[in-house]
């Protein structure tokens, strides 16, 4: 008796310590997201004083169209003022605005240039394109510093290495701490990482934005194509559908489907839509019709729910009143199943958010270096981005940027679920 | 005619054609004093279907294969001798001639014949255009007349305006049919031309997986066998249900049998938390976290495990599908009726005697399918393995399936020193990862074969060698 009442305590035990495992990995792995992910919307930042210098910035206004002259003529002249533009050493500026503050780098404008991500210099080259009225002025600006010198200045590599294992020489790495303590560079928070797109020369400005239109664009196809396809078919086959082999075989089709492994729809799509319809590779458009045919057993799935939670009586009502068979379900059903609706639809959404493996195999894993401003233009997606950056060469650096990439994305899944909560909560009827 | 005025146009016809159905019926009913069969917006509706659908339709039409017939028309136009055989040659002499046409212009003069290309491509284009506006407008007015004409008492527009929604309906749910053709037909054709190359024989049976192609510089197909694919999503597999059945089971024995109220309230969504996370961030994490933690722990013990080993993508995919089987195995569980439990309980067994020997061969059957969809999750996953892709990808050594690696990570100290470990000698070549073994071999279960190498390009930087 004794042996027994042991055992049961035991099993009580091992059944509390699966649940507390269970909830310490939660704990685990959201507490190492957060630990590594936060610090990186953080960044080294140079804070100082950038004089444009008319001796080096010299280039002429951005050239406007002339009257009587082809657009072919006006795009050479444009394509010439680019090359200019290119030509304007931008370096030489942060070269000397550094050298003001730490006048040992005079001599090595090299080394010095080491020090800041060389996307400040397109930057700075935008603010010239932007007004031309600069050149000549001195502007406080906030420059980020190079990628290195940000997982030096953070620790995030052993300062105790050998010099062959260091990203920085030895001279920048000392320059980087004595530039830190004298206040020039600072640890601010960065916008780069929401309003750049990716980059790989320029390590310490990749941002996220290109990967977050792309899902944008991605998730408005998804919604304007699954919600009315998905629930068309959930209300045919929920409340029309007479039981023949036609139906049996969309149901099955749709259970099958529903089981399918994501990246099965990848190279769906990289053959149907991309090797057969010719539609563009590595676009959102394609993504988004991908994603959407992932989610459409889902969407259909849970609008049947949702229809069958309605009452029979609701329809039989209307039915017994003179309405046909379209009108009770349009007038009456439906509205009564929209709270259900909605929540398959965002959690549709949701899932297709998260998807990356379909994405790789249409090309969306394609390094992608401006924002996409319409669904046929290439681009990446939140996911694939992560996915990018994990796989980067310089870990130390994008360990703490794709967590932070990660942040942004449940973030958004949170959003997405908490509104799900919400719509369920606020429409909710009890029979 | 731009796209989105020719939208505008439809629209406005729509609005018209309602209100023409609406005007009509109320006429005929005021005329005629009888009760009409259908209310007047279903015969707005009717109207609207016979105008703009077949607008609609000639217009889809003419986006479709208008400008690919312009094309060749204009092709053909041009001197034989000044079309180029290749086609992308074809492709930029037509660029040039639309350029001239649409009054980009282009640099340096232009030659005659490309001039008379350009007005003959402008002329077809307006033609095109405007036949394509006068069918529109023609079929939209027949529409109207035959629909106007057709509108009596006892039309039964209702049931016609029904019946169209109902074929919207059941064309939208045979989406999934077509889907299914799809993903069949893709694959048929690809696994066909990959047996072109590759022997079926080497491909099942083979157990060498490192597929190269002739830019790597060799000749021959070879290494293009399935097994070592198979064994590692097998070995993935298993280590992943290790994880996730005792887990699962025992996490829904105590939520269904044990918890109180409270902690069955917190405990269960925090847990299904972990279902909705993607899985590329568990990638992550099985990189980031339980990798190195692994490597530690074996070092600790005096095993050697990489952090990138098969143990780290199934422990880490177990941790994912934990959610899937506590939360199904407990909604089932909860359904064994009370009465069985009582039983046993009154014939003096314990609480755990009766759980066991009682409840659990109960709800056996759904515990079972719990645990197959586990399992199929798992199968299915392509992302979690990325870690160990990204391990290998950033020395350029790829990785093995298994516990044993050629890869230069052998603690997580290592990941410390920035980028560029010191490469490893010569002589590893390029093997797989886990992205290639999961993709690869669920596309080959899946009955898809050459779809490999196309999963590799587009995924791998393809390691030189």
């Amino acid at each position: 008796m004794r042996r027994r009442q042991v055992r049961e305590k035991l099993f009580h035990w091992s059944g509390i310590a699966a649940v507390v495992i269970a909830l310490t990995l939660v704990g685990i792995f959201f507490g190492t997201i957060l630990k590594t992910g936060l610090p990186a919307f953080w960044q080294s930042t140079f804070v100082m004083d950038v004089h444009f210098d008319p001796e080096v910035v010299q280039i002429g206004p951005k050239p406007e169209p002339m009257p009587g002259e082809s657009p072919a003529a006006y795009q050479q002249r444009f394509n010439q003022w680019q090359l200019d533009l290119g030509f304007v050493d931008f370096g030489q500026i942060i070269h000397k605005s550094i050298v003001k503050q730490l006048p040992e780098a005079a001599e090595h404008p090299d080394e010095t240039l080491a020090l800041v991500t060389s996307g400040e210099l397109f930057a700075l080259r935008d603010r010239v394109v932007a007004d031309p009225g600069i050149i000549g002025q001195t502007v406080r600006l906030k420059l980020l510093a190079d990628a290195n010198v940000d997982v030096w200045l953070k620790g995030n590599i052993d300062r105790d290495l050998p010099d062959t294992q260091q990203q920085l020489s030895p001279l920048v790495r000392a320059w980087a701490d004595q530039l830190q303590a004298s206040g020039v560079i600072q640890n601010k928070f960065s916008t780069a990482i929401f309003m750049n797109p990716d980059s790989r020369s320029s390590l310490a400005s990749a941002g996220l934005a290109g990967a977050f239109m792309g899902s944008l664009f991605m998730m408005i196809i998804v919604i304007l194509l699954a919600m009315p396809i998905g629930v068309a078919a959930a209300i045919y086959l929920e409340e029309f559908a007479p039981k023949n082999r036609l139906t049996d075989l969309i149901e099955v089709n749709i259970n099958n489907l529903a089981a399918v492994p994501s990246i099965v729809f990848g190279l769906l799509g990289a053959v149907v839509f991309i090797m057969w319809f010719n539609l563009p590779m590595s676009s959102s458009l394609v993504g988004g019709l991908v994603l959407t045919l992932m989610t459409l057993p889902t969407v259909i799935i849970a609008t049947r729910a949702a229809l069958k939670a309605v009452p029979p009586s609701i329809r039989e009502a209307a039915l017994g009143v003179g309405a046909s068979k379209m009108q009770a379900i349009t007038h009456h059903v439906l509205p009564l199943a929209r709270p259900g609706i909605l929540t398959a639809m965002i959690i549709g959404v949701a899932q297709a958010l998260g998807e990356t493996g379909p994405l790789l195999l249409i090309g969306m894993s394609a390094f992608v270096a401006s924002i996409p401003a319409t669904p046929f233009d290439q681009s990446t997606a939140l996911p694939v981005q992560i996915y990018l950056w994990e796989s980067n060469e310089l870990r130390n650096f994008f360990e703490g940027r794709g967590s932070a990439a990660i942040i942004v994305l449940l973030g958004m899944m949170l959003a997405l679920n908490a509104v799900a909560i919400w719509l369920r909560k606020r429409f909710e009827t009890r029979w | 005619m731009s796209n989105l005025a020719v939208v505008a146009v439809l629209l406005v016809l729509v609005a018209v054609a309602y209100q023409i159905g609406l005007a009509r019926s109320r006429g005929v009913a005021l005329a005629s004093g009888v009760r009409m069969h259908s209310l007047p917006r279903y015969h707005g509706l009717l109207v609207v279907l016979n105008a703009a659908l077949p607008a609609i339709a000639v217009y889809l039409l003419w986006s479709l294969f208008g400008g690919s017939v312009i094309e060749a028309m204009v092709l053909a136009s041009l001197p034989p001798e000044q079309i180029p055989a290749d086609e992308l040659q074809q492709r930029v002499v037509l660029q040039r001639i639309q350029n001239l046409a649409s009054g980009f212009g282009m640099l340096g003069e232009a030659q005659a014949y490309e001039q008379a290309a350009a007005a003959y491509l402008q002329s077809l284009t307006t033609t095109g255009q405007a036949v394509t506006a006068a069918l529109m407008a023609t079929v939209a007015a027949l529409g109207l007349f035959w629909s106007w004409r057709g509108t009596t008492p006892q039309t039964r527009a209702r049931n016609k305006v029904e019946r169209a929604i109902e074929i919207g309906l059941i064309a939208c749910s045979a989406i999934a049919i077509f889907t299914t053709v799809g993903i069949v037909l893709s694959m048929l054709g690809e696994t066909i031309r990959f047996f072109q190359f590759i022997n079926p024989a080497d491909f099942f049976f083979g157990t060498v997986w490192n597929p190269r192609f002739e830019t790597v510089g060799t000749s021959g197909q070879e290494g293009f066998g399935l097994l070592p694919l198979l064994s590692g999503t097998l070995l993935i597999m298993i280590i992943a249900m290790a994880v996730a059945v005792p887990l699962g089971l025992m996490i829904a024995i105590y939520l269904a049998e044990y918890a109180p109220y409270h902690v069955r309230n917190v405990a269960k969504p925090a847990i299904e938390v972990l279902a909705g996370i993607p899985t590329v961030v568990y990638g992550v994490f099985a990189l980031v976290t339980v990798g190195p933690f692994l490597a530690g722990m074996g070092e600790l013990l005096g095993v050697n495990i990489r952090a990138t080993s098969a143990l780290t993508a199934g422990v880490v995919m177990g941790m994912m599908i934990i959610p899937f089987i506590s939360s199904l195995s407990d909604d089932i569980i909860t359904q064994v009726p009370k009465a069985m439990r009582d039983g046993s309980l009154a014939l003096g067994g314990t609480k755990a005697e009766t759980i066991v020997k009682v409840v659990l061969p109960a709800a056996l059957p759904g515990i079972v399918g719990a645990i197959l969809l586990g399992v199929s999750k798992a199968i299915g996953e392509t992302m979690i393995g990325h870690g160990r892709r990204q391990l290998s990808g950033a020395d350029g050594q790829p990785v093995r399936i298994g516990f044993h690696h050629h890869g230069v990570h052998h603690q997580p100290v290592d990941r410390r020193p920035g980028f560029r470990q010191p490469a490893v000698a010569g002589g590893l070549r390029p093997r797989t990862d886990a992205v290639r073994d999961d993709a690869g071999a669920q596309c080959h279960r899946a009955g898809g074969g050459a779809q490999v190498p196309r999963t590799i390009r587009v995924i791998n930087d393809e390691p030189t060698h």
